[in-house]
């Protein structure tokens, strides 16, 4: 039986944590939807993809949205880690093209814990570092019911047990709803591992 | 001290040109010669002229647009200047300056020697002086203006006898009212009974004559310096350390504040040089996220440049400035305002020294159906949050990029796609959405005419947004729903 999903969402804070996979983009979403105050996302200036405010909306106030463009991955680091540290951005995001060493990842976390913020890395699959706090991989799942059907994957957690979980996102209500995977029985592949 | 050929001067000073010269600037819809050099006025021409006579006049006449901004600039920083004779200097109409000497005369030996050294520097900087000197204000004007002198004291209305009327700074009706009824000199005035001409002229006319005389007290009001947002420090022995630099910083900060509190001033942009014991000297700039003016948190934000400084033998001079300032209103504290801006500003400005502050951005509504102008960018330090509406129609993806082709043909979505090099069979497609180009915008990524939105789910999960372009047939890939 998987833990249930409120154990490990909303995310730790005062942590780092990682995310993978295409669906990375909307669980950053509803990580957002799950506090308040602004959020900061950092991405590097030479990616074409750009968040859409207004699709953002569904998930937070977009007047909430800080992003800073950095030039580079190192850049991009270096103001993770300052705003992390800073304290005044409760949530900050940052999206990274390349692997994140052992000690840029250390730094992450060491700045979170003194400035008491909540970080999230959206990395390319498989490039996360030792020190997240939890990783998550997650994907849109087609439903024939429901347009907004992800299944989020624990796929690393420091301080507990993997599981998998099937939701849906209530953009009405910004809320997050667990629903049981498709023609599964609940639970059936979140053996901790 | 009067400057009759100010604007003319100004120019020549940085060009000068052989013959006669001449600026233009455009009254009523016609060109009039507002300023000339000595030679034009040699040919016959005279201010207000219009420009086509002068030319019919003088045909080698050299001319120059006017730039009455510049002149008055130009005027101040002579005002500036002369405050090096007395500190009591106020401006005198557009090109005149006047200047209370009472006291500051001996320091340079006498008046006479004051106007000679006045007369001498501004030969050598090329600009024409007239200089009156008398008891009243109103005497100097008349002077200055109508044959240069220096009344003996006491004798301000003997000084001016020989002078015509309008050297009492009449308007032109009343000096030429005066002189029909012959009146032409300024002693006639003065013989003239007082009471037919109050009557006649109104009281202005006397005021100005008493004021010429002395009989009535005129006061010469300085103009206040702007205010200078700089402050320094020299420093008796080299410091190298980034503490004592950042401890130096501190004092000058508090300096700086004070004076940017009293004048109700907030700082933007902050300079702060460093000059070394070898002459040589490094700039920190910072820029600040919005204005302020305390130096608890403005400090901080220096330390990351000063740890960066090369000290080299030491540094000896500190020189702060505030470049660039905003108006700051003092304002109430603990109401107003959402609680946190302030370390949200500073962690803007922090993250701005390092990549740019105009890196910083956040997203405005826009009222546009086009999904990429639906929102603005704009930086985060130059603007406020806005809680407008935002404009979605239907729903939109969270992530949009510059349309990617696919092959496919057709109306309809295609079945079955390739996209990134990942294969997609499409399970759902919901739409079309039609979006025409908005027209009254040149837009090039929109010359393919109206797009037809589908929202196209896959059977391999991923949710994309693809349009067809039915005038200028394919399809494409805009955005990825969460």
């Amino acid at each position: 039986m998987p833990a249930d999903l409120s154990a490990h969402f909303p995310l730790r804070k005062s942590r780092v944590h990682e995310a993978c996979g295409p669906g990375a983009p909307g669980f950053a979403g509803a990580v957002c939807a799950q506090g308040s105050g602004p959020v900061l996302w950092v991405v590097e200036a030479w990616r074409h993809e750009q968040v859409n405010p207004v699709a953002f909306g569904a998930f937070a106030d977009p007047a909430r949205l800080l992003v800073a463009r950095a030039g580079d991955q190192r850049e991009a680091l270096a103001v993770a880690e300052v705003a992390l540290g800073d304290g005044a951005v409760p949530l900050v995001i940052v999206e990274l093209g390349a692997p994140l060493s052992l000690k840029a990842g250390r730094r992450l976390q060491l700045a979170a814990k003194s400035g008491g913020t909540t970080g999230l890395c959206l990395i390319p699959e498989g490039m996360g570092s030792n020190a997240a706090e939890t990783r998550w991989h997650c994907t849109p799942v087609f439903d024939a019911s429901d347009s907004t059907r992800m299944r989020w994957e624990l796929i690393k957690n420091k301080s507990g047990t993997l599981g998998v979980w099937d939701v849906r996102w209530d953009a009405a209500a910004r809320r997050l709803d667990v629903v049981p995977p498709a023609g599964k029985r609940p639970g059936s592949q979140g053996a901790p591992g | 001290m009067w400057f009759p050929r100010l604007g003319s001067d100004r120019v020549l000073r940085a060009r000068p040109v052989e013959g006669p010269f001449a600026l233009t600037l455009k009254q009523n819809n016609a060109e009039r010669l507002s300023c000339l050099n000595a030679l034009a006025e040699g040919q016959g021409l005279h201010r207000g002229m219009a420009y086509a006579d002068a030319r019919a006049f003088c045909p080698d006449l050299i001319t120059r647009p006017a730039d009455p901004a510049q002149e008055a600039r130009f005027l101040h920083a002579l005002r500036r200047w002369a405050t090096r004779y007395c500190p009591w200097v106020g401006l005198e109409g557009a090109d005149g300056l006047v200047l209370d000497i009472t006291g500051s005369a001996h320091l340079w030996g006498g008046e006479g020697e004051m106007l000679a050294d006045m007369r001498a520097r501004m030969a050598r900087t090329g600009v024409s002086v007239r200089l009156g000197l008398a008891d009243t204000r109103g005497a100097a004007w008349a002077l200055a203006r109508h044959g240069e002198g220096v009344a003996p004291p006491g004798a301000a209305l003997a000084a001016l006898g020989p002078l015509p009327v309008a050297a009492l700074r009449l308007e032109q009706a009343t000096s030429v009212a005066l002189q029909r009824l012959g009146l032409r000199t300024v002693a006639d005035l003065a013989a003239a009974p007082r009471a037919p001409l109050a009557r006649r002229f109104g009281p202005g006319l006397l005021l100005r004559l008493d004021q010429a005389s002395g009989a009535q007290a005129e006061e010469i009001s300085p103009l206040a310096d702007p205010p200078h947002f700089g402050v320094r420090m020299a420093l008796p022995d080299p410091i190298g350390l980034a503490d004592d630099v950042m401890a130096g910083t501190e004092r000058l900060l508090s300096r700086l504040c004070a004076r940017l509190k009293a004048h109700e001033m907030g700082a933007r942009v902050l300079c702060l040089t460093l000059r070394r014991v070898d002459q040589g000297s490094q700039q920190l700039e910072l820029r600040l996220a919005s204005a302020m003016r305390d130096p608890h948190r403005i400090l901080p934000l220096f330390r990351r440049g000063v740890e960066g400084i090369e000290a080299g033998f030491g540094i000896d001079q500190l020189r702060l400035e505030a470049v660039q300032i905003e108006p700051l209103p003092m304002q109430q504290l603990g109401h107003g305002g959402p609680p946190g801006q302030d370390g949200l500003d500073d962690l803007v400005t922090r993250i701005g020294n390092r990549i740019g502050l105009e890196n910083v951005l956040r997203f405005l509504p826009a009222d546009s159906h086009i999904p990429e102008r639906a929102f603005l960018i704009a930086p985060a330090a130059y603007s406020a949050p806005e809680n407008g509406p935002w404009v979605a129609p239907r729903p939109r993806p969270l992530r949009l990029f510059p349309p990617e082709p696919i092959a496919g043909s057709g109306a309809r979505p295609p079945k079955h796609f390739r996209w990134r090099r990942m294969a997609f069979a499409a399970a759902r497609a919901t739409g079309p959405e039609r979006i025409a180009p908005e027209w009254w915008l040149e837009d090039d990524n929109w010359r393919s005419g109206v797009r037809d939105y589908w929202q196209v789910e896959t059977l391999q999960g991923r949710r994309l947004w693809l349009y067809y372009t039915p005038q200028n047939p394919g399809w494409f890939v805009q955005g990825e729903f969460a």
